[in-house]
């Protein structure tokens, strides 16, 4: 299997897809002649021409509402955030337009629209620059959201949201662009709403999602030293979240730990939290501990920046605290 | 003005108490001196006197509870006072552990239970229910396994039963042999029992042992002992008081066995207490200065005492050498454990006819086997051979214990 970059597999996943289907075109700041930002459309200008890989001026609000109105027509667009700190310029747009037109309209419209782009705090870009807001877009009813960890699951589950017929946040890893993993020839697609056991265990089980996955095997490694057997989940899909994946393992561990990247209140591992306690209550030998980011916003200095994400020992303490040790 | 009753602490090692029974009913008038409960430490089990008059108000603990010591217990005050200050202060209190201990009567006879279940006592003394933190696996697996969580030792946060609890007693369930219905049945400790198990860890793993065995010879020590019973001596001496005696004479010539190791030094007593070992350890004190019918007459009075329990701290502390006699229960010999900071104890086997060779010929003698086991650390293997050979004279020829 060949090993690729994450952002050389999401590339794959797009031409392919826009291969497949003459309807898809890609729509963004710079995702044309620059070949995008963190070069994910690289190459794709060359091959599809100017009427399906569109350069659009810094208008978020502006070019998403034009994305929504060409799936009302037909079209299947997917619309880059160069970062996901800037859609929230398009928010109107996705929580009152993308998403409710198909209810609003008795299912005679449909909305086939993804808006994808890198997300997650990365290194000293500040406060308005470097944050997870993932759990925001988890808020709004009708709409899903996913973010791969791999190469592999970056390729297949872009292929998949591309495919389904309703608006798809999709949110890569800013930090996880240069990421390598084996990711399989050709066409494969990963269905939405499916977490993935990364990592095999029996004492506690770790939910992570996107780069936090990487801190979650890596905390995991470590513990595996101390004799504590995590098993690690990769919930790939925020919203519907996989629940009978995670429930499977909390009956087997009786513990959970889950890290998330961003702040802590209202985050989503509150409301996997709750979710697990409601329907697996008996299963707990302990209560359920969360690895988040501080409620601050994200500082510049690199010391400070560091102190408010998590890290492996974070994660390493939570885990053992499950296990009264 | 109202009068605190509380567990008292009776020796440096006590931590807790068991108040075994209350003597007195909430209501009844009580004058200073009066008996109130019984209870029992990890020693004995003595009477809980008042220490003031009034009416004895409200009794905060049902008998069997294992309270901790300077816990309130039970409030006497005038009939008609305000008692609810000390009340309160009782209600944050930790809660006395539900579990009853095990009588301590003579005869004790338990009644059947089930695996680690709380016995089907009487409604009348069960303690009132204690509400048990667990957590909800805990809770399930207990169930299911049917498990009392509130025998469940917990391990978890704020005395939470957590899963490797739940699986630490099914493991001892499951340890016990399968025929048998119910497998096992669990018994809380007593108090001396407890007491035992702690100080038999504290010797045998840090105390290196080393055991010496010789035979004795006691057809004259037998004979004579016949002989004081013949001229109806003012008491009756037994073998063990004549044993007593022979170690108090040897001890004053091996005094390297009436020592303890005590950090980097080694404790030489100017006094000789000799322990006698039973459940509980009678000390018979400063026996270098006794002869053979004091010692026989203490011993009695002690052992009297000991089997009530009713003997006072300092008649069961401060042995200097000990020893244990299990020849009336038919053992051939064996070897004792040393009670810390002791440096031997002496372990005495039956006295049984065996044929010898005497003279060139072979008689049969009634003889008994003594093992010495000694703290390395105080005293060598040739010493301890010596003291024995010293001892087996004291014993051979036994006029020697009648002198002064």
């Amino acid at each position: 299997m060949p090993e690729l970059l994450y952002r050389e597999a999401l590339n794959q996943a797009l031409r392919e897809e826009m291969r497949r289907d003459p309807r898809i075109f890609l729509m963004g700041e710079e995702v044309g002649f620059y070949n995008g930002a963190f070069k994910v459309s690289k190459g794709l200008l060359d091959e599809f021409g100017v009427r399906r890989v569109i350069d659009t001026p810094i208008t978020e609000a502006g070019f998403t509402g034009v994305g929504i109105g060409a799936a009302l027509v037909g079209l299947r667009p997917i619309i880059e955030m160069m970062t996901f700190n800037f859609a929230i310029l398009a928010l109107d747009q996705i929580v009152n337009n993308a998403v409710k037109i198909r209810y609003m309209s008795g299912g005679q419209l449909a909305v086939p629209i993804v808006i994808r782009g890198p997300g997650g705090p990365s290194r000293q870009l500040g406060a308005q620059h470097s944050q997870s807001l993932e759990s925001l877009f988890c808020h709004i009813a009708g709409l899903s959201v996913v973010a791969p960890a791999t190469p592999r699951d970056a390729k297949g589950l872009l292929k998949s949201a591309i495919r389904q017929n309703n608006p798809i946040i999709f949110i890569e890893g800013q930090e996880l662009y240069s990421t390598k993993g084996d990711v399989p020839d050709g066409d494969y697609t990963i269905p939405i709403g499916r977490a993935e056991i990364k990592r095999e265990g029996t004492d506690v089980t770790v939910i992570a999602w996107s780069k936090m996955l990487l801190l979650a095997l890596r905390a995991a490694e470590q513990l595996a030293r101390d004799g504590i057997s995590a098993e690690v989940i990769d919930l790939r899909t925020l919203k519907p979240v996989d629940y009978d994946t995670l429930l499977g393992s909390v009956r087997k561990t009786g513990r959970a730990v889950i890290v998330e990247e961003g702040w802590e209140f209202c985050g989503l591992g509150a409301q996997i939290a709750t979710d697990l306690y409601r329907r697996a209550f008996d299963a707990f030998d302990a209560p359920v501990e969360r690895v988040t980011g501080y409620d601050v916003p994200m500082p510049y200095a690199r010391h400070l920046e560091q102190q408010a994400l998590p890290t492996a020992e974070r994660v390493i303490e939570a885990v053992k605290k499950t296990l009264y040790r | 003005m109202a009068i605190r009753v509380v567990m008292p602490k009776l020796s440096d090692t006590m931590t807790e108490g068991v108040v075994i029974q209350w003597h007195k009913h909430e209501g009844d008038r009580v004058e200073s001196g009066d008996t109130l409960a019984e209870i029992e430490t990890d020693k004995a089990v003595m009477d809980l006197e008042a220490f003031g008059s009034g009416t004895l108000r409200k009794i905060l603990v049902p008998d069997q509870s294992t309270v901790p010591a300077g816990q309130l217990i039970a409030v006497i005050a005038a009939p008609d006072e305000d008692i609810t200050p000390l009340l309160a202060e009782a209600g944050k209190a930790p809660q006395p552990t539900a579990q009853p201990t095990t009588p301590p009567s003579a005869t004790p006879t338990p009644k059947p239970r089930g695996p680690t279940a709380q016995p089907p006592s009487d409604l009348a003394t069960k303690p009132p229910a204690v509400e048990v933190k667990a957590s909800p696996l805990a809770r399930r697996m207990a169930e299911e396994a049917g498990l009392d969580l509130a025998m469940i030792t917990p391990t978890g946060p704020g005395g939470r039963v957590v899963k490797e609890d739940v699986e630490q007693a099914l493991a001892a369930r499951k340890a016990a042999p399968a025929a048998a219905v119910p497998a096992y049945e669990a018994r809380p400790m007593s108090q001396i029992r407890k007491t035992i198990a702690r100080k038999m860890i504290q010797s045998k793993a840090p105390v290196p042992h080393f055991y010496v065995t010789n035979e004795i010879d006691m057809e004259r020590a037998l004979t004579m002992k016949a002989e004081l019973a013949d001229r109806q001596a003012p008491i009756k001496v037994t073998i063990t008081d004549m044993i007593v005696r022979a170690l108090a004479i040897t001890l004053t010539r091996f005094s390297q066995f009436n020592a303890s190791f005590q950090d980097d030094a080694i404790r030489y007593h100017q006094s000789i207490h000799i322990g006698v070992a039973g459940l509980i350890v009678p000390v018979i004190r400063d026996c270098q200065r006794k002869g053979l019918i004091q010692i026989a007459e203490e011993a009695r009075l002690l052992f009297e005492r000991a089997k009530t329990r009713r003997l006072q701290p300092d008649e069961y502390t401060g042995a200097t050498f000990s020893l244990s006699n299990l020849g009336m229960e038919d053992v051939e010999h064996f070897s004792a454990i040393i009670t810390p900071p002791e440096a031997a104890v002496l372990a005495i086997g039956k006295i049984a006819q065996r044929p010898v060779v005497v003279d060139g010929r072979v008689a049969v003698r009634r003889r008994m086997m003594t093992t010495i086991s000694c703290d390395h650390r105080v005293v060598d293997g040739l010493q301890a051979a010596k003291f024995l050979q010293a001892l087996k004279h004291e014993l051979e020829e036994p006029t020697g214990l009648l002198l002064p």
